[in-house]
């Protein structure tokens, strides 16, 4: 397939010099099956913010956090952190994918689920040791969950349950945070200590991409706001783009021409 | 030389009217995605077969079935339990419940050994060469007595799908409608689960386990590569079955002389069969086939080049700095933006196509469309222009941007699409950059 | 009998101790790898593996037999089967990938095909004049006696790699096995990693083949750690007591079917392994159907008992005096609960000496019963008032929020309790219902 033709040569934008942005986006193209979910992403977002990042079920949300992540293949696109790319930068990242991606029976304690978050700082082959626990069992302490820290995890409530997936992302201790869906199913009381956070983590200068469904709470969550259905309908302060004109155009269904065009894409290849 | 005997015949009628009952199950388990519990349940129903031989020191058609029913239900149950107490996967559970039962059925079977001559080997290869020695009247004929098992079997099946139709139609396609109309989903999955075991216990004896394994998933999995509607679907299955039968009893005593051999065992050869065929299916289906679907990737590829040398030309004509209207092979791939850049391969193709079709003429080094190829031509300049408008107006795309996504889908937009594009910029009739959309 | 297994158990031979050395230490490896297995949800994929190594060890003892070779050395029909196996994964990879059929369907048509297959070639062999095709029988049903000193020695060595390989990489395998999107993100090569377990598991399968049988050896690698779940919610205690397990399936399955050669090994094996299971299912200490059955009847009985005596204290809050007839209408339309019900929770109470009555007199409460009756109704008290005050919830649900949370929890959730609501003291707050409400039955 030639998806190719719609990414465009790199030398046509002058990237802003003078302050490296947090995540450089350019061209991404996801294709799932031959069928393009994400066209064309360009994105540029300055350091030190919380962004949310918005848009109808399917219009490729988790799929962007997981192409910046190099969890699935693009079929074009660089991805830069700070200015060099993705994968020189890992150890910068950090990681909360969406709750139901894992079996929360699987045989181990809150605490060492969220040693998880330490493992790349360990290397290979070695064990966890006490000062590890000690770390993590602070990373526990952040999220309010020191208590439970040796409860087999199926035994946690689901806000309980994000509130670990989050304490393990801390404990990676990283500049730039994606986080997918963190406020879904959760209690009113983990939304209030999950907000705790993300401005605990902006005022100690990290970037947090947090996937969001909740319109209502947008301006009280969020500086940065990405307007995603498919292609990025808008990105900007919240202030300047989250406007009824963009909501529309993001959720309305002024695009459904397109959906039908991508339909025939898929049909006519698969 | 291949002799026939009786003997062969009935071992084709069996293997028939094995591969009928299971593949008409089958289907179904295979349409829900319930394929391994097939697996599972024909593994499982050893056991209920073993105490049955021990408890009448027979081979009494009547308690075996009874013992199959309940032991069908008993591991569908069971698997459930071990789910939900385990916490393990759908399949682990299963994985876990049918190697159990089947170890203990082996075991038992060699007890039962004592009273009913019987081997473990049977039970995978059945003792199809048997067949003949115990014969029963029914109404009227005498029959072998396996082959008068499957035939009731298979008749017992058919009767019930005809009278459930409907029913397991809608469960299998919708389960949750299915509820709200009132049909338990659960009680189709378990009457589906009693049939099978039925099944198995009716042509396990026969054929062997292997053989309804491979019958029970193979026919059905070949029909869901060929067919989307249930009917058609159960015929093929049916078909297919019956077919490897044939098929595989001729290949059993026919094929292995060629290599100096003697004959082999039938059932493991028929389920070779059912695997050749589903490769056929796999291959040559008429839509998913990999042949189709890689033929019509190249069709789309040849129309996706012989477009782009049309809206070249098409542009070429409507340059009024180009007086014969026509481009020469070097313009095609030096022309700004060209699709053909670096791709001089593509365009020998595509040209050759076009000239074929009678869509361009060629004088000297020349090429131009001719009056057939101008229709064309313009028809995919206005997909392009439209696609540009589109995105435009309500994409929002910058407009060096816009060439490449136009571009691209310019090649998917069939007749419907082109006519709903229109008519959302029926009053426009310029592109973004201001020229005509034709 | 007993004296013969009593001598196989106990290793007095010197062909028995290599037998039970090559299956105890396959049965150690398969519990091993096997969790890792069981959490990547693998296992069916193992089943269809095993299944497709048949046809792989008939070509090769016929390519051997062709060849002008005996057919029945070991290593070959070993490197037959690993083709063929690997090949057979291949298919349903090959078949779910470019086909609109589950995976479900494809391990269901390469498993029984190429076991046909595989049937049909061990058909020609057993036909075959003078070859010694007995060999090749012991594949499917598992045959341990005629192991010798090599294989077993082979299979040790495998186990001691997978046993190394494990403890060394313990932490990767757990990081990748629960959540392998995380794994990538925080860089850890997790399809290598997940080709290494599958590399592990499959040599374990094939080295088994012979001992367990292509039909039953997936048994090896699922049903101890399937086991071991249900006594332990921690990873390593779960390799450990999987390990365990297969070890001691396979040694009294060895053991058993060295005094009855009738049997086939593997069946014998995988029967104590499902014994095993079944004990574990019914009696695990974690998530054991009998645990849990004696835990929420205890939970059940507790519910009842502190029902009756809290809406027997308000009754006599209440300060209404009847009959014992009309009392028990009372408790009854309180709870909304069957005679049956009633009559039950009045003989636990009264058997345990918290009330007592004269005959056709009204139930009272003994000075136990009392206090008792006193503490179960401040508790729902105060959770009411929480929950109504701290938590949001509207007070018609707070009676039903109160019901359930008090039946659960522990002292140590009173004492905070108390220390949340403090000008409680360790008075007996006033329901939150109104008091028309409590008198209509509405609880309190």
């Amino acid at each position: 397939m030639r998806l190719q033709t719609l990414s465009l040569p790199e030398e046509r934008f002058k990237p802003a010099t003078d302050q490296k942005p947090a995540l450089h986006v350019r061209d991404l193209t996801v294709a799932y099956d031959r069928k393009p979910v994400l066209w064309d992403v360009d994105l540029d977002v300055p350091p030190s913010l919380v962004a949310g990042i918005v848009g109808p079920n399917g219009a490729g949300k988790s799929t962007l956090i997981k192409a910046v992540l190099d969890l699935v293949p693009h079929a074009s696109g660089v991805v830069e952190i700070f200015g060099k790319p993705y994968r020189r930068q890992r150890r910068l990242v950090g990681y909360v994918p969406q709750r139901e991606s894992v079996d929360w029976d699987y045989p181990i304690t809150a605490l060492e689920l969220v040693a998880m978050g330490l493992y790349r700082k360990i290397g290979w082959c070695k064990p966890v040791t006490a000062p590890h626990r000690c770390r993590a069992l602070e990373g526990l302490a952040e999220v309010g969950m020191a208590a439970l820290a040796h409860r087999q995890i199926s035994r946690l409530s689901g806000g309980q349950q994000q509130r670990i997936f989050l304490a393990r992302a801390l404990v990676q201790d990283a500049q730039i945070y994606f986080m997918d869906e963190p406020f879904a199913g959760v209690d009113a009381a983990t939304e209030k200590a999950i907000i705790a956070i993300l401005q605990r983590l902006r005022e100690q200068g990290k970037t947090v991409f947090v996937v969001h469904h909740d319109l209502e709470s947008v301006r009280h969550y969020f500086d940065y706001l990405i307007m995603l259905n498919m292609r990025v309908v808008a990105a900007g302060p919240v202030a300047d783009v989250f406007t009824s004109e963009n909501l529309r155009r993001t959720y309305g269904g002024r695009l459904t021409l397109l959906d039908r065009a991508v339909d025939a894409i898929g049909q006519g290849t698969h | 030389m291949i002799l026939w005997t009786s003997l062969d015949t009935w071992i084709v009628v069996a293997g028939a009217l094995a591969g009928a009952a299971c593949a008409l199950v089958g289907a179904f388990l295979v349409l829900r995605k319930t394929s391994m519990m097939g697996d599972a349940i024909s593994h499982a129903v050893l056991p209920g077969i073993a105490i049955a031989f021990i408890m009448t020191a027979s081979r009494a058609a009547g308690v075996m079935f009874i013992g199959a029913a309940i032991v069908g239900v008993i591991t569908a149950l069971l698997v459930e339990v071990v789910r939900r107490y385990g916490k393990l996967e759908h399949g682990a559970s299963m994985g876990v419940v049918f190697t159990v039962l089947f170890a203990v059925g082996l075991i038992l079977i060699e007890r039962a050994a004592r009273h009913v001559d019987i081997h473990p080997e049977h039970v995978l290869y059945g003792a199809v060469e048997l067949v003949p020695l115990h014969v029963v009247t029914l109404a009227g004929f005498e029959l072998p007595r396996g082959v008068a098992v499957l035939l009731v079997t298979l008749i017992v099946n058919l009767t019930v799908i005809t009278a459930l139709f409907k029913e397991l139609r809608l469960a299998t396609f919708d389960p949750g409608l299915a509820t709200t109309l009132g049909i338990n989903a659960t009680a189709m999955h378990y009457l589906l689960m009693t049939l099978t075991a039925l099944t198995t216990v009716a042509a396990f004896e026969v054929v062997g386990s292997i053989l309804v394994i491979a019958m029970l998933i193979v026919p059905g999995a070949t029909a869901h590569l060929l067919t989307r509607r249930l009917l058609p679907f159960l015929v093929v299955s049916v078909v297919v079955a019956v077919m490897a039968a044939f098929l595989g009893h001729i290949a059993a005593i026919g094929i292995p002389p060629w290599f100096g051999f003697e004959d082999t065992s039938s059932s493991g050869s028929m389920a070779t069969v059912l695997g050749l065929l589903f490769l056929l299916a796999f291959l040559a289906a008429p839509e998913q086939g990999v042949i189709a679907r890689g033929l019509n990737l190249a069709g789309l590829r040849l129309s996706i080049v012989t477009q782009d040398a049309l809206g070249l030309l098409a542009r070429a004509a409507e340059d009024p700095q180009n007086p014969d209207a026509g481009l020469s092979f070097a313009d095609f791939c030096l022309v700004s933006r060209s699709p053909f850049t670096a791709r001089a391969p593509a365009l020998t193709v595509a040209l050759l196509l076009l000239r074929l079709r009678g869509q361009v003429s060629a004088s000297g080094n020349r090429y131009r469309l001719t009056a057939r190829g101008r229709a064309e031509a313009l028809r995919v300049l206005r997909a392009h222009r439209l696609w540009e408008r589109f995105f435009y107006d309500d994409g929002q795309v910058e407009l060096d941007e816009l060439h490449a996504a136009a571009d691209l889908l310019e090649h998917y937009t069939d007749a419907g699409l082109r006519n709903a594009l229109a008519e959302r910029f029926a009053g426009q009739s310029t592109d973004p950059r201001g020229r005509r959309i034709p | 009998m007993i004296t013969q297994l009593l001598r196989v158990l106990s290793l007095a031979d010197y062909n028995t101790r290599v037998v039970m050395f090559g299956t105890v230490t396959l049965g150690i490896a398969g519990g091993v790898a096997g969790v890792f297995l069981l959490l990547r949800r693998r296992a069916l994929l193992v089943d269809a593996v095993s299944h497709a190594s048949l046809p792989g060890v008939a070509a090769a003892f016929l390519l051997a037999v062709t060849l002008g070779g005996s057919g029945r050395s070991l290593p070959v029909l070993m490197l037959g089967a690993l083709v063929s196996g690997l090949l057979g994964m291949g298919c349903v990879i090959i078949i779910s990938r470019f086909t609109r059929l589950s995976q479900d369907a494809a391990l269901g048509i390469v498993l029984s095909v190429f076991f046909g297959f595989g049937a049909a070639l061990l058909g020609i062999i057993q036909k075959m004049r003078g070859a010694q095709a007995a060999g090749l029988d012991g594949f499917i049903f598992g045959k341990t006696a005629s192991m010798i000193r090599s294989e077993a020695l082979l299979i040790g060595i495998a186990a001691l790699v997978v046993i190394v390989l494990t403890a060394v990489l313990f932490k990767e395998l757990r990081l990748f096995t629960f959540d392998p999107d995380f794994a990538a993100g925080d860089g850890w090569p997790v399809q290598r990693l997940d080709l290494l377990l599958m590399t592990l598991v499959v040599a374990v399968t094939i080295l088994g083949l012979q001992a367990v049988g292509i039909i039953l050896i997936i048994a090896i690698l699922i049903v101890p750690p399937a086991a071991a779940r249900f006594w332990t919610d921690n990873l390593l205690v779960m390799v450990l007591l999987s390990a365990l397990i297969g070890a001691l399936g396979a040694y009294f399955g060895t053991g058993i079917s060295a005094i009855a050669p009738r049997l086939p090994a593997g069946a014998v094996i995988v029967t104590v392994l499902g014994a095993a299971f079944l004990f574990s299912l019914l009696f695990g200490s974690s998530r054991g159907v009998v645990r849990a059955a004696l835990w929420s009847r205890a939970v059940n009985r507790n519910t009842l008992r502190q029902n009756l005596l809290r809406a027997l204290f308000e009754y006599e809050e209440s300060g209404v005096r009847h009959g014992m007839q009309e009392q028990l209408q009372y408790l009854q339309s309180v709870r909304g609960w069957t005679v049956r019900e009633l009559r039950r929770a009045i003989r636990m109470l009264a058997r345990s000496g918290m009330i007592y009555h004269v005959s056709g007199q009204p139930w009272r409460f003994s000075e136990t019963g009392s206090g008792a009756a006193m503490r179960v109704t401040r508790n729902h008290r105060l959770w009411e008032v929480y929950l109504l005050e701290h938590a949001d919830v509207a007070p018609s649900q707070v009676d039903q929020g109160a019901d359930f949370i008090e039946h659960v929890l522990g002292e140590t959730l009173v004492a905070e309790l108390e220390a949340a609501l403090p000008r409680f003291g360790k008075a007996l707050p006033t329901s939150v219902h109104s008091l028309s409400n409590a008198d209509h039955g509405g609880g309190g």
